[in-house]
């Protein structure tokens, strides 16, 4: 039973990070990580940041 | 890059720019030990690929050899499973090892760009996943079931010879050489391997190519939708449960994509059985009963709105909702019909095999059928893709092989499955279903007569035969739903019903089906007009400068209404069209689709002569040349075949000459205006196969000359960017080797911060 848990859990963590669920989470790993001296982006901030970028830089998807 | 006086590319000077910072583990496996461990061929692992051999070749025999009665669906999937095996392990790793030669110790863009946003390291798992969702849609859904009409043979054999050899190497290419330059995108790298003349070719023919690719996706779409009540209330409703998921995302719970994911697909499957209600009651079926010209209006104004609308609100969400779709359609797919194993009766090769005026795609099976079914075997909308975004997140070179090569293995398979869903229903009601209605007459009586008519070996149908499936599927009627998106559902309901629900529950999956195909396509749609609209504001902004900046508006208006103006014309010509729309547009996509491969191929070549790999050219020139052969042949016979049903001029000058001489109907057209239609769309269809063809001759010469001139000079310059050192490591495919491992708990020993550090600060 709880290997039955853990694998749908990690599944569901799969599906998740194929969505891009995981974005800011890799966010902040990288703001930490590169060293900038600002404060990062608030998790409502980044996804907002995110979707208005894709605005201008459209992503294709195919047939 | 350096080069050896035999011509191949050494990694050798690049690799002496490159020295790894010694207080951490080596960033690849030495490549001594790699190559060791490659070519150690246990006696385990010589069995486990004798197996596979065995296995593919006999289900090989079964489908190809045996005439029996029927064949067994399980047979296909070892055909192709097996092949894709062998072709991975023994083909991809020749082009890996002799002409990509991929080095670990270099970083990715994803590395030596990164930001936290758009160049991320991504586990390849995952990546592979994202990059599958990202090239799959509708297209191996379609194709393969139209092409059905010439048996299951040289269909199976087109998709899986044709991944292996052509499409799943062209993805590879497209990918690794973005890669080594951060990503560009196939038209910059059109436009520095191939200068001016063939860049601005390239360019022109892409955004031509992706106007008759949205608008045949889009025309799919109408006639999978055209009065059907219940189709219609549940895709439309997919714009509400879009709508309310952006919203979801953007003010109430920002970030919870699997979450609304969840919460989107719930709904879906509400508005689906909310559908089968709603088309039940006499308001319902009358308010929601939409001809084929209102829908592709539809479609035109939402896709014009769709465009201009921020991404947070449609189109990121539908996103969303379309890639958790995707990948638990494809699942449950597999499942189904592994579990299921339904017989198949359709020959393996058809009557119309060898004719050249099929009632579903006309012309002959070379080259039709292999312009037929395009995603599945070599899709060129793939190199769009494969260039730009995947490159910017992958985390190790050796990595592009799994994800480029194997993530078009794992299209080629769904289109093997969507064949299998397609051919396991009864071969007359395929051909009533995918016949034009000027053809079938619209009615089961008419349809019925027509397809016995037909006098196909073991075919004899019942208009109660056509009317209990229309039935049983939840539908007025399905005569003439042409387009492929119909059949694969009523085939897919025809297996599911037999894994989940029996009978009762043909009617959910039929339009379960519709609605993932539909979801699919609107997302193309949307995502398409959009990359449209950004090359052509850019091309403009060559000339009007105004016009490159994004954020402005009227700009942004004016190419999105150009863009949804001409596939919108294309699509509602379709729609129109009397001689069934499918039946002649059909090919055109097709064709569009595999010279958009050609270029991307010709591209490849040109760079690859550059690094100096003459010796294994012919990777990339086989599946070029075949790729133009066939387009241009097929572009050809559409242009200057003398009989009417195959070329457009042909068709063109009989309809003209028949209006000349006062004739009220003639063909397949019964009014005066329908033949005037006809002159229109002929001419339309036509006068596009001839720029189509002449732009990809232009890009495929000059890449010819191009690597000549590499060859006669020993190689060019390269415009990758210059190699960085690699300060991470990740193994390179599904499982890891056991050095791989090795490595791997060595980096897992380094503390975090270190591991995690960048390279660029300044």
């Amino acid at each position: 039973m709880r290997r039955a848990i853990s694998g749908l859990r990690s599944f569901a963590a799969y599906l998740g990070a194929v969505m891009g669920a995981d974005a800011y989470g890799k966010y902040l790993e990288h703001h930490a990580a590169s060293g900038h001296s600002g404060r990062p982006m608030t998790e409502r901030e980044f996804w907002r940041d995110r979707t208005d970028r894709q605005d201008v830089s459209p992503q294709g998807r195919c047939c | 890059m350096g080069k050896m006086p035999d011509g191949t590319q050494s990694t050798g000077t690049v690799d002496e720019q490159m020295e790894h910072d010694p207080t951490l583990p080596a960033p690849a496996v030495e490549d001594s030990v790699r190559e060791a461990e490659e070519r150690k061929w246990t006696p385990l692992r010589i069995g486990v690929w004798v197996a596979i051999s065995l296995l593919g070749g006999i289900a090989w025999f079964m489908l190809a050899i045996v005439r029996g009665e029927a064949v067994n669906a399980i047979w296909f999937v070892f055909a192709s499973v097996c092949t894709y095996l062998i072709g991975y392990r023994f083909y991809s790793k020749v082009i890996e090892r002799y002409l990509l030669k991929p080095n670990d110790r270099r970083a990715t863009p994803a590395e030596y760009k990164a930001d936290g946003k758009d160049y991320v390291r991504t586990d390849r798992n995952v990546l592979f996943g994202h990059h599958f969702a990202a090239i799959a849609g509708a297209g191996p859904l379609v194709g393969p079931v139209i092409a059905a009409q010439m048996g299951y043979l040289p269909g199976t054999i087109w998709i899986i010879l044709g991944v292996v050899l052509a499409g799943a190497v062209q993805d590879y290419l497209v990918m690794f050489f973005s890669m080594r330059r951060g990503g560009r995108s196939l038209g910059q790298m059109a436009r520095e391997e191939l200068g001016v003349v063939g860049g601005t070719a390239a360019l022109i023919a892409t955004l031509l190519i992706m106007i008759i690719i949205v608008a045949i996706l889009a025309l799919v779409v109408v006639n999978a939708l055209g009065e059907s009540p219940w189709g219609v209330f549940s895709v439309g409703m997919t714009i509400p449960i879009a709508l309310f998921m952006g919203v979801y995302l953007r003010f109430i719970r920002p970030g919870r994509v699997l979450e609304v994911s969840i919460i989107g697909f719930v709904l879906l499957l509400a508005a689906i059985i909310g559908g089968g209600a709603v088309a039940s009651t006499e308001w319902g079926a009358a308010f929601f009963h939409l001809d084929k010209v209102t829908i592709a209006w539809g479609i035109i104004i939402y896709g014009f709105i769709a465009a201009v609308l921020p991404v947070w609100l449609l189109l990121a969400p539908r996103d969303y909702l379309s890639t958790f779709m995707k990948i638990g359609v494809i699942v449950m797919l597999a499942l189904a019909i592994v579990v299921v194993r339904p017989e198949i009766t359709v020959p393996a090769i058809s009557e119309f095999a060898s004719r050249e005026n099929g009632p579903v795609f006309s012309g002959a099976l070379f080259p039709f059928l292999f312009v037929t079914i395009a995603c599945g075997a070599l899709s060129g909308f793939h190199a769009l893709i494969s260039s730009g975004t995947t490159p910017k997140l992958i985390e190790k070179e050796r990595q592009t092989r799994f994800i480029g090569y194997g993530g078009m293995l794992m299209e080629s398979f769904v289109a093997i499955m969507a064949l299998v869903a397609a051919i396991s229903i009864d071969r007359g009601i395929y051909f009533a279903m995918n016949a034009p209605v000027a053809l079938t007459g619209g009615t089961v009586e008419s349809a019925a007569q027509w397809v016995n008519s037909l006098g196909l070996s073991g075919v004899n149908i019942t208009p109660g035969d056509l009317a209990q499936t229309a039935n049983d599927v939840g539908e007025p009627s399905i005569v003439s739903r042409s387009g492929g998106a119909p059949t694969l559902a009523v085939g897919l309901a025809h297996i599911m019903q037999q894994f989940i629900g029996g009978t009762a529950m043909m009617a959910f999956w039929y339009h379960f089906a519709i609605m993932f195909e539909a979801l699919f396509i609107l997302t193309a749609v949307d995502a398409g007009t959009r990359v449209a609209r950004f090359m052509l504001q850019d091309s403009i902004g060559n000339f009007i400068p105004k016009f490159k900046e994004a954020s402005w508006r009227p700009g942004a208006w004016l190419c999105t209404a150009i863009m949804v103006g001409a596939w919108g014309a294309v699509l509602l010509l379709g729609v129109t069209d009397p001689l069934g729309g499918i039946n002649t547009f059909f090919p055109l996509f097709g064709i569009a689709n595999q010279l958009l491969a050609a270029i991307a191929l010709a591209v490849c070549m040109a760079i690859a002569a550059k690094g100096g790999a003459f010796k294994y050219l012919w990777i990339v020139a086989l599946p070029l040349v075949f790729a133009a052969v066939v387009t241009i042949t097929a572009s050809m016979h559409k242009i200057f075949s003398p009989v009417p049903a195959v070329g457009y001029f042909a068709n063109n000058a009989a309809f003209s000459k028949a209006l000349d001489e006062g004739k009220t109907s003639f063909g397949t057209a019964r009014t005066v205006e329908a033949m005037e239609a006809v002159v229109r769309n002929t001419m339309i269809q036509g006068v596009l196969s001839v720029i189509f063809v002449v732009l990809s001759i232009i890009v495929i010469i000059t890449a010819i000359i191009a690597t000549l001139r590499s060859i006669r000079d020993g190689g060019g310059h390269s415009h990758e960017d210059p190699g960085r050192p690699s300060r991470v490591y990740a193994p390179a495919g599904l499982i890891p080797t056991p050095a791989e491992r090795e490595l791997m708990a060595e980096w897992a020993k380094v503390p975090l911060e270190k591991r995690l550090e960048t390279p660029r600060h300044h």
